[in-house]
């Protein structure tokens, strides 16, 4: 458990736009980390096409969410197996703490763009 | 309608939630606006599975019976993580710790519980005001998150205290793979519930435990600057130990009511309306509670109390009285059976003792009955007649004559009935307090499944203990109308299909991918819990015509090694039949020096862990090693452990050492629904323990083999149950075979051989897999050559990786062109 019960905290917009390279490096329905601004931040590459951003290490006891499996826009923790939603970062069936999410997209040559 | 009356609860605990569920099932949403204090910043759980939590059993998010989400639906107002200091009974108000958070009552409910008791000793706390690092007491989710995190690593522990809770937390601290030392203050261990004898019986029961028990022995000081190096008792001696568990009893909290002048002795004192005697708008339940002179410190008395205080509150039963709770219960201590009630001593001459004891096999049973009837009992080790004995206690009933029919069941069918021959009020569920009339209520009330039945009266669903007792009323209550609940028959939970339907659906549409079973079978829904055992049935049903989406399989899978909780992984190269050369020897004591593994252990296995590799050096380990992966990681064949049977040993009747290589050579690496472990012996003094792995084979006077299937030695132990005797070790690999396949076809994802045998009964298998009634014996010897032909080493992927970042975690920015052009170059699935 967490011991705390804050829920998602977005950090304080800002205009910062980073570029992650090619989606293609994060195998399909994959998750791989990038450290971005001193903030360690787990992208996700879903089956369907969506692309997502959240912290990267788990609420509950600093799993590596990278290393999670996805499915139906979730992402099941490799630790014990807490799920969250990648979208809201909400905890789902769990009382942990729901995981900070950041604004990512696309480019048209298919470059990650992250926004802090 | 008049204005909803505030209720105000201070303490999240069993009682305070349990209450506040009590008025809501009588109706009192409407009467009451709810808002609770809780000092943990948890929703309610279920306290008495925190000894699970710790032993490994339970998980700590399947614990809680009012998840935060709970609170939301049922417009409950919980200040989690708030501590109540104060309460002003004059103007009504209870006010927060943070001194902002404050709460106006009409009603003022107190279920503060209580807290560990420090006995009084040196060096318990550091200058500061926290205690000394290694020190711990066994209370709350958080005591239990603490303990396990400090006991890493294999730890020399001391558990202060041999009552019921320190013996959960030794058997806490012994499967964190602690050296476990008991220190008792009483000559003899759980003295409130047991006689001598009983606390002997119990005593010889841990330490074959591998518990180590010290009594009469006072703890004086806690050794150690910085942090825990010993104790010191008071005879003079001293144990060096490195960490320590206080439990030595429990103090109910009544700090806050004492400083609200309400009236306080051990306990809050309240009268038979659950009131506090000076202040009828305040209350107290539970731990923190006294009532009649008694302070309880079980959760079935605090099921009472919250019954009768909701009764009263809503209006229900506005005379409802508490009478006191006769305290029995039915537990566990480190897997012991043990259920006592009543007196544990005969008052005088003229009470009547009935003892049996067999002191071998941990038995102990002792009734005291007086004037007939039953004042108190104690059975330990073997607590089959203990509803018969509960339900005697609690209704008073004259005990027959032949006293032996209250020690031992008559026949298995007296004992079976027994359940369904209990009274209404009889109490099934012990962790959620439910008694059977709820279960008889509930089945005939519309719930057709035992699934759907516990969902909704919640028995069954703490410890587990009582499950099947729970089945039992259910079938009698429900009779005919009884339908399975589908779901617990699907493979997978995502899959909506019993695993023969999913495999015949997946032939005939010849489904390749998770995606497209998903797709065609699930109407597109993906559900990631379901991904890992449908990946692993495509690979058995197509072998290496599947189409492997590397996302659906767990981490383990995706980089072949087992995931650490510090994100490390261990690497077990096989090793097989367990029998090494020096050169490989050598190998491994380079990599470990080259690669600085942190720890290199043997395994259960006859095997070499090598723990705490990071993820990008893998490909260089496996290469440096020059040897196949071991499998430790996932669900596949792990290892076929061997004694040195004829080679070497003079009781040897067969080449344990040469079958299990031929075992371990050709069916390494085969996927199963779940871990598969063997073991070949020579004979049947079973060296290697091969009666109680999943597969195994037993050398026997005249040349032949025994294969047994189905044996079990971790959670739960099971002797394996024989197949067939055979003359050769060609034909052992070929029975082994045939049931490795029936297993992978039958058995549901994370079944284990052991679950799944006696699901079907040996003499079926013995029908299908023998005999073949059923005419699939040549398909299925056919299948599973074909999986031994389509394996291959996944350690190869050192050399060629199915994905550039497969063994990266961070990857770097932006320079992103290198690694695709590498992708382009790279065949899309990396052969089988
Ligand atoms: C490891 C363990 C195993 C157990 N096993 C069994 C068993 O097998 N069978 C059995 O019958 N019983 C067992 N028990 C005992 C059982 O758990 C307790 O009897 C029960 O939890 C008591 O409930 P309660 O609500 O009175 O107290 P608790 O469950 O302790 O709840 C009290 C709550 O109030 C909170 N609180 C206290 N003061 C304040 C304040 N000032 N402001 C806000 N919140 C406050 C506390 O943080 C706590 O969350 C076990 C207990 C433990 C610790
Ligand atoms: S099981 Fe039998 S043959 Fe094997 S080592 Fe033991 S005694 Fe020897
Ligand atoms: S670390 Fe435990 S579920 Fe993520």
């Amino acid at each position: 458990m967490s011991t705390t019960t804050t829920t998602t905290t977005k950090l304080v917009p800002t205009d910062l736009h980073f570029n992650l390279g090619a989606l293609a490096r994060i195998p399909p329905g994959e998750g791989k980390e990038f450290e971005i601004a001193g903030e360690l931040i787990a992208v996700f590459r879903l089956r369907d096409g969506r692309v997502y951003a959240v912290q990267a290490k788990c609420p509950h006891r600093e799993g590596a969410l990278a290393d999670g499996i996805t499915g139906g826009g979730t992402v099941v923790c490799p630790m014990h197996s807490f799920k969250f939603d990648l979208a809201t970062g909400a905890p789902l069936g769990h009382d942990c703490a729901a995981l900070r999410t950041y604004a990512v997209s696309v480019n048209a040559v298919g470059e990650i763009i992250l926004q802090l | 309608m008049t204005r909803k009356q505030k209720l105000v609860v201070i303490g999240n605990g069993m009682a305070g939630a349990r209450l506040v569920e009590d008025i809501i099932t009588r109706g009192g949403a409407d009467q009451f606006e709810f808002v609770m204090f809780g000092d943990e910043p948890y929703g309610n759980y279920n306290r008495i599975l925190l000894s699970g939590v710790l032993s490994g059993t339970h998980q700590a998010q399947d614990i809680f019976i009012n998840p935060l989400a709970w609170y939301e639906t049922n417009n409950v107002k919980l200040h989690a993580g708030a501590r109540v200091t104060s309460i002003d009974r004059v103007n009504k108000i209870v006010i927060a710790a943070d001194g902002v958070t404050t709460e106006t009552y009409d009603k003022l409910v107190i279920a503060t519980g209580s807290s560990a008791f420090l006995p009084p000793m040196e060096g318990l706390r550091t200058t500061t005001d926290g205690f000394k690092a290694g020190v711990f007491v066994f209370r709350t989710l958080d005591d239990c998150e603490a303990i396990t995190q400090y006991a890493e690593g294999g730890k020399r522990a001391a558990v202060i205290g041999g009552g019921l809770l320190g013996l959960e937390a030794a058997r806490g601290l012994l499967n964190l793979g602690a050296e476990v030392h008991v220190i008792h203050l009483m000559p003899h261990l759980m003295e409130v519930q047991l006689d001598a004898i009983a606390g002997a019986t119990l005593r010889r029961s841990m330490e074959a435990l591998g518990v180590q028990v010290h009594l009469n022995k006072a703890t004086t000081a806690i050794l150690g600057d910085e942090h825990v190096t010993g104790l010191q008792f008071k005879d003079g001696t001293t144990l060096d130990c490195e960490m320590v568990v206080i439990s030595a009893g429990i103090r109910p909290n009544v700090q806050l009511a004492r400083d609200a002048g309400l009236t306080v002795e051990r306990g809050i004192v309240v009268n038979d309306g659950i009131t506090c005697v000076d202040d009828p708008d305040v209350f107290a339940v539970g731990e923190c509670a006294q009532h009649n002179g008694m302070v309880y410190g079980l959760v079935a008395p605090l099921w009472e109390q919250t019954a009768v205080l909701a009764d009263r509150l809503t209006g229900r039963k506005p005379q409802a009285e508490y009478k006191g709770s006769k305290v029995s219960t039915k537990l566990k201590v480190m897997g012991v059976d043990l259920a006592v009630m009543g007196e544990k001593q005969p008052r005088d001459e003229h009470d009547e003792e009935v003892v049996y004891t067999e002191p071998l096999r941990g038995i102990y049973k002792k009734l005291i009955v007086r004037n007939g009837k039953l004042a108190g009992a104690i059975l330990l080790g073997d607590t089959a007649m203990a509803p018969a004995l509960l339900q005697a206690f609690d209704r008073g009933v004259l005990l027959p004559e032949n006293r032996a029919e209250l020690l031992f069941p008559l026949t298995d069918q007296v004992a079976a009935k027994s359940a369904a021959e209990l009274p209404d009020e009889a109490q099934i569920c012990n962790c959620n307090g439910i008694a059977k009339g709820a279960i008889v209520k509930a089945a005939k009330g519309g719930c057709r499944s035992l699934k759907a039945l516990c969902d909704a009266t919640r028995a069954g669903t703490g410890c587990g203990a009582c499950k099947s007792q729970v089945q039992e009323i259910f079938e009698a209550a429900a009779g005919d109308t009884i339908v399975e609940d589908p779901s617990i028959h699907y493979y997978v939970p995502g899959v909506p299909l019993p695993k023969p339907e999913l495999i015949a659906a997946i032939k005939e549409q010849e489904l390749k991918s998770v995606s497209a079973v998903f797709r065609v079978l699930a109407v597109g829904k993906e559900d990631p819990a379901s991904k890992a055992g449908l990946a692993s049935l495509l690979k058995t049903i197509w072998h290496d015509g599947y189409e492997d989406e590397r996302d659906a399989r767990f981490i383990n899978d995706r980089v072949h090694a087992n995931i650490q909780k510090d994100r490390t992984f261990s690497v077990v190269p096989r090793i097989y039949g367990g029998v090494t050369t020096a050169a490989e020897l050598k190998r491994i004591a380079e990599v470990a020096e080259r690669y600085n593994v942190r720890m290199v252990k043997f395994t259960g296995g006859q095997r070499l862990d090598l723990l705490g590799i990071s993820k990008e050096d893998l490909p260089n380990v496996w290469r440096d090693l020059g040897m196949p992966s071991g499998h430790a990681y996932t669900k596949a064949f792990r290892t076929c452990k061997t004694c040195v049977g004829t080679e070497f040993c003079r009781f040897g009747v067969g080449d344990a050492v040469a079958l299990g290589i031929a075992i371990e050579k050709k069916y390494q690496g085969i996927e199963f629904p779940h871990k598969v472990k063997l073991a070949t012996t020579g004979c049947p003094r079973n060296c290697s323990e091969a009666t109680t792995k999943d597969i195994g084979a037993v050398a026997i006077e005249g040349g032949k083999w025994e294969v047994v299937i189905g044996g079990a030695a971790g959670s739960k132990v099971r002797k394996a149950d024989l197949l067939i005797t055979v003359d050769t070790h060609e034909e052992v690999l070929h029975y082994m075979g045939r049931f490795m396949q029936y297993y992978r076809e039958h058995a549901k994802y994370l079944e284990r051989t052991y679950d799944m045998v006696e699901r079907m009964g040996i003499e079926k298998l013995r029908r299908v897999l023998v005999d073949d009634e059923e005419g699939i014996c040549a398909r299925l010897d056919a299948e599973i050559e074909a999986a031994v032909a389509a394996y291959v080493d996944p350690w190869q992927e050192a050399a060629q990786p199915h994905h550039p970042s497969q063994f990266v975690n961070i990857l770097p920015k932006a320079e992103a062109d290198a690694m695709l052009s590498q992708i382009s170059k790279q065949p899309a699935n990396y052969g089988d």
